[in-house]
């Protein structure tokens, strides 16, 4: 049973919704598209010129600025307390894969607050890097594609016959570029490592149709609800754009594999590639919510609802049922905003809003 | 009495999309006044600037959590310190006095750590050990790891010499996913060469053999590498036993764990990256765990962690000597102390913070070293709050290779101090003076 | 342009925070620097100036504070606000 929680404060990171859009908007719409939430939202920003905070349609009651993760565990506690002082935050989604160590680092205290989140713990996250997808397909049953993690520049002209060209060069957070020679890839190795450091994968280049799964991991094993989508439409930074909703009980599966095997806890999204002879490989797993969420609470799946009633210690019921094609168009538009709110977040790193209306 | 603000150096800050966030780690920036309840002043004072200082305390502390972590899980475990890390006699005491067998790489090394323990507690490892070196090491009783197959002859040579039969060790490298493998030292696993080494040894009827040992790089993030690597010895160890009839008793682990230093090739900082020991531990007892060996003949395990015991005691005091403005606008600071002293700057993003309380808004800030080249880059680019000269600066979890592998460039080497666990301050290294310098030096005759 | 003119239309906020309407560019000063570009609005000089902020701060002795505003109106100008050409102190 959902109680109605009009009062609740839920606090959400990732705001920079630009061409390659951070997840924090989507989570935050899926919040408000639900019926029995009343509550606040507070979106935590890296910059003050972070689209979402300038978002009406979102409707943040406040704002604040937060240290980039580079800055330590310490700085962010600091921050966190100072707002937490100033609105206080019953749940806080963070949604960007390099603030998590430090969310994750910050759960008890955060708790003791409080305030309450459901993440991975650090063994998941660890279990999930990129570098050990080998060991994760071995342990959930999935099939990977071959990779290696390269430590030097040079690793690319050692790549065995396992990993043929064209290959696809990952960074440990972001970034994937297909290369077709050893120096290209001695290229993106620099520039990868330059963006977001140590270590670098190489791994193996299928063609296929690629699926991605939005899912929650209930942490005992269980999947808390899952929607697959299939990208209709790329922005030339290679994101999705447009998407639909598809029911493919292949990749429910393969998320319901990952759950298993690793008690998963909290929001993810499985990177699945269907190749041409049927074969699904598991090619990546994010550790958190896709900027696409939102289609997940369209299609009837409120995945940031059931995150922020775990948060809680609620146990929701599974979310089994969606509706196939439902799709995903993106958008871009401009928002009018005034240079006073740019001013309170450049100056004093909050913007706070008064409500309109009750 | 004045209700006037207190006046600060002007700022003008230009905003810039993407680097719009006033909130950097100078929010949670204190200022380190203190090391070990000793005023950093007070040492600089007393000592001089640039200083660098270790707190004993920590590197105790670091030390017994290490053996802690490890004891609960393999009670025959122990520490070798690993002296290239910081060879200075104070701190190898400490480390000794903490039940630490001494690690040396060299004929230097071993003549210091054979002023400080016996032989029996020194293993002997590296690529070059001449034969005076082996003599010393083998009348001594320590043990030696023999590197490649030039040394294993050597090795034996000087042992029938002296009509000794010593124990000795093979260091083993070996492939492992993620990390580059030090292929250099030592004998390849995969490729058979470790087992034609063994069959060599033993065809040699001089050496014994009766250790492991293998080392799979430094500042190693990755504990999983330490569970392969265990498991790999772990089974080299049960052939060893089962087709060649021999039984190791010490498996070394080798060194590498990360110390909380950030990598300038990393984007999160040190502490929220780097596994604890605890977590190092967990991995080295699931690897070991494939150890099949009679009950009774369970191996010592031997460790030789180096930077991530000594790192964080250690400390570099350094003074601003002038502020300057750059073209590009940043702020720029030159200290009395650079890469001269502090070697690690060229790896780490070190942690810097000023010694004496501060006000002001933070700006970029660049930090050189005192030296009249490009390269003497203490830190690039970091917010930091606005220093004048005269304040001071200390640079954080700097005990390991600094006092190792500063160079005697430009500039002499400064003092290095101790502070006890009582917060007493004493010299463990004077600082260097022309004298240092000169009293190496000969002029030929002809020039005279 | 007259300078004066542009300078005071240079808007400053309690705060602050610079918005200057000619180039669109945001900045951030702090009491010191805001109380400058005051000073600059009113036509001061560099020596005015110097005084005004040892009657308005509570300066330490040995702060040097024409260099520091020397320096300050020189980043002005490199951030293309219309300041007076100044000498070296
Ligand atoms: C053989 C051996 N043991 C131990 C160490 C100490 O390593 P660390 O300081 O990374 O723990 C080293 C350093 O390279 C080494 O070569």
């Amino acid at each position: 049973m959902s109680l109605p929680r009009p009062s609740l404060t839920i606090a959400v990171t990732g705001l920079n919704a630009t061409d390659n859009p951070a997840p924090g908007v989507g989570v935050i719409r899926s919040l408000r598209a639900e019926p029995s939430f009343g509550g606040r939202v507070v979106g935590l920003a890296y910059d003050a010129l972070d689209s979402g905070l300038y978002s009406r349609e979102i409707g943040l009651d406040a704002g604040f600025l937060i240290p980039y993760p580079s800055q330590g565990v310490e700085a962010l506690r600091e921050r966190l307390r100072a707002v937490h002082a100033r609105t206080p935050l019953d749940v806080i989604i963070p949604t960007l894969d390099s603030e998590l160590p430090a969310f994750i680092a910050l759960e008890p205290e955060l708790r003791s607050w409080g305030v309450h989140m459901f993440l991975p713990t650090r063994d998941q996250l660890e279990l999930r890097s990129k570098a050990r997808l080998g060991e994760l397909g071995e342990r959930a049953g999935l099939e990977v594609p071959a990779q290696r993690v390269l430590s030097d520049a040079g690793d690319v002209y050692r790549l065995g016959a396992e990993l043929p060209y064209p290959l696809v060069v990952k960074g440990v957070f972001y970034g994937a570029a297909v290369v077709h020679g050893p120096d290209e890839a001695a290229a993106a190795f620099h520039a990868t490592v330059a963006r977001w450091g140590l270590p670098v994968i190489a791994q193996r280049f299928h063609a296929g149709e690629e699926y991605d799964v939005v899912a929650v991991g209930d942490g005992r094993g269980g999947m808390a609800g899952a929607v697959p989508m299939k990208k209709l439409l790329l922005s030339d930074k290679g994101k999705g754009w447009a998407g639909v909703a598809v029911k493919d009980p292949h990749l429910l599966e393969a998320a319901r594999r990952f759950f298993t095997a690793t008690s998963w806890r909290g929001p993810c999204e499985l990177e699945i590639l269907k190749t041409g002879e049927g074969r699904y490989l598991l090619i990546e797993v994010n550790p958190r919510f896709p900027a696409w969420c939102f289609l997940a609470a369209g299609a009837g799946q409120n995945l940031p609802w059931a995150v922020t009633r775990l948060a809680l210690g609620e146990q929701p019921a599974p979310l089994t049922d969606f509706k196939a094609g439902t799709l995903f168009v993106r958008i871009s538009l401009d928002q009018i905003a005034s240079i006073e709110d740019l001013q309170s977040l450049a100056t004093a790193g909050e913007l706070l809003r008064a409500r309109e209306g009750p | 009495m004045t209700g006037k603000p207190t006046y600060q150096r002007p700022m003008l800050v230009r905003h810039q999309a993407g680097l719009m966030n006033k909130l950097s780690r100078v929010a949670g920036m204190r200022p380190l006044t203190e090391i070990d309840g000793v005023p950093v002043a007070a040492l600089v004072e007393r000592f001089g600037s640039p200083l660098f200082v270790f707190s004993e305390r920590s590197i105790v502390s670091r030390h017994r959590e290490l053996r802690d972590a490890l004891s609960v899980r393999l009670p025959k475990a122990r520490l070798a310190w690993s002296y290239k890390t910081n060879y200075l006699d104070a701190v190898c005491k400490v480390m000794h006095r903490e039940g630490s067998l001494a690690e040396v790489v060299s004929e230097m090394e071993l003549d210091k750590a054979l002023r400080q323990v016996a032989g029996t507690e020194i293993i002997f490892n590296g690529p070059y050990k001449p034969e005076g070196a082996l003599e010393k090491a083998f009348r001594a009783g320590a043990r030696v790891h023999l590197d490649h197959f030039d040394e294993l002859a050597r090795a034996e040579a000087v042992a029938r010499r002296l009509g000794l039969a010593p124990k000795v060790a093979l260091r083993i490298n070996m492939s492992l996913p993620g990390i580059t493998p030090w292929s250099r030292f030592g004998f390849n696993l995969e490729s058979g060469q470790a087992l034609d080494a063994v069959r060599r040894l033993r065809a040699g009827g001089v050496l014994q053999l009766a250790g492991l040992h293998a080392h799979v790089g430094t500042f190693v993030q990755d504990v999983d590498a330490y569970r392969q690597e265990a498991r790999k010895l772990s089974e080299l160890a049960n052939l060893l036993a089962r087709e060649h009839g021999v039984m190791v008793e010490w498996i070394d682990l080798g060194g590498g764990f990360a110390s909380n230093n950030t990598l300038h090739a990393q984007y999160l900082p040190g502490e929220q990256v780097t596994p604890s020991f605890a977590q190092y531990a967990e991995a080295i007892a699931e690897g070991l765990a494939a150890l099949a060996l009679p009950p009774g003949r369970e191996p010592t395990i031997f460790l030789e962690t180096g930077r991530a015991l000594v790192d964080e005691a250690g400390s570099l005091v350094t003074t601003v000597h002038a502020t300057k403005r750059l073209t590009d606008g940043r702020r720029a600071l030159i200290l009395d102390a650079g890469v001269n002293s502090l070697f690690t700057a060229f790896w780490y993003r070190h942690d810097v913070v000023p010694a004496q309380p501060f006000a002001g808004t933070p700006e970029p800030t660049i930090l050189y070293g005192p030296l009249c080249m490009a390269i003497d880059v203490v830190r690039d680019q970091l917010l930091f709050p606005p220093l004048s000269p005269g304040d001071r600066i200390v640079v954080r979890n700097v005990g390991a290779y600094n006092v190792t592998q500063w160079m005697q460039f430009i500039t002499d080497r400064p003092a290095v101090v101790l502070v006890s666990r009582t917060g007493e301050a004493a010299l463990m290294r004077r600082r260097e003076s022309v004298e240092t310098l000169l009293a190496q030096e000969e002029v030929p005759a002809w020039l005279a | 342009m007259d300078t004066l003119q542009r300078l005071k239309d240079l808007a400053v906020s309690e705060s602050g925070f610079v918005f200057d309407p000619h180039s669109g560019q945001t900045f951030s000063l702090n009491e010191t620097g805001r109380a400058i570009l005051e000073a600059l609005k009113r036509g001061e000089t560099v020596e005015q100036i110097v005084t005004d902020l040892r009657q308005g701060f509570e300066v330490e002795p040995g702060a040097d504070l024409g260099r520091d505003v020397h320096e300050f109106l020189l980043l002005a100008r490199e951030q293309g606000w219309p300041v007076p050409q100044v000498e070296a102190p």
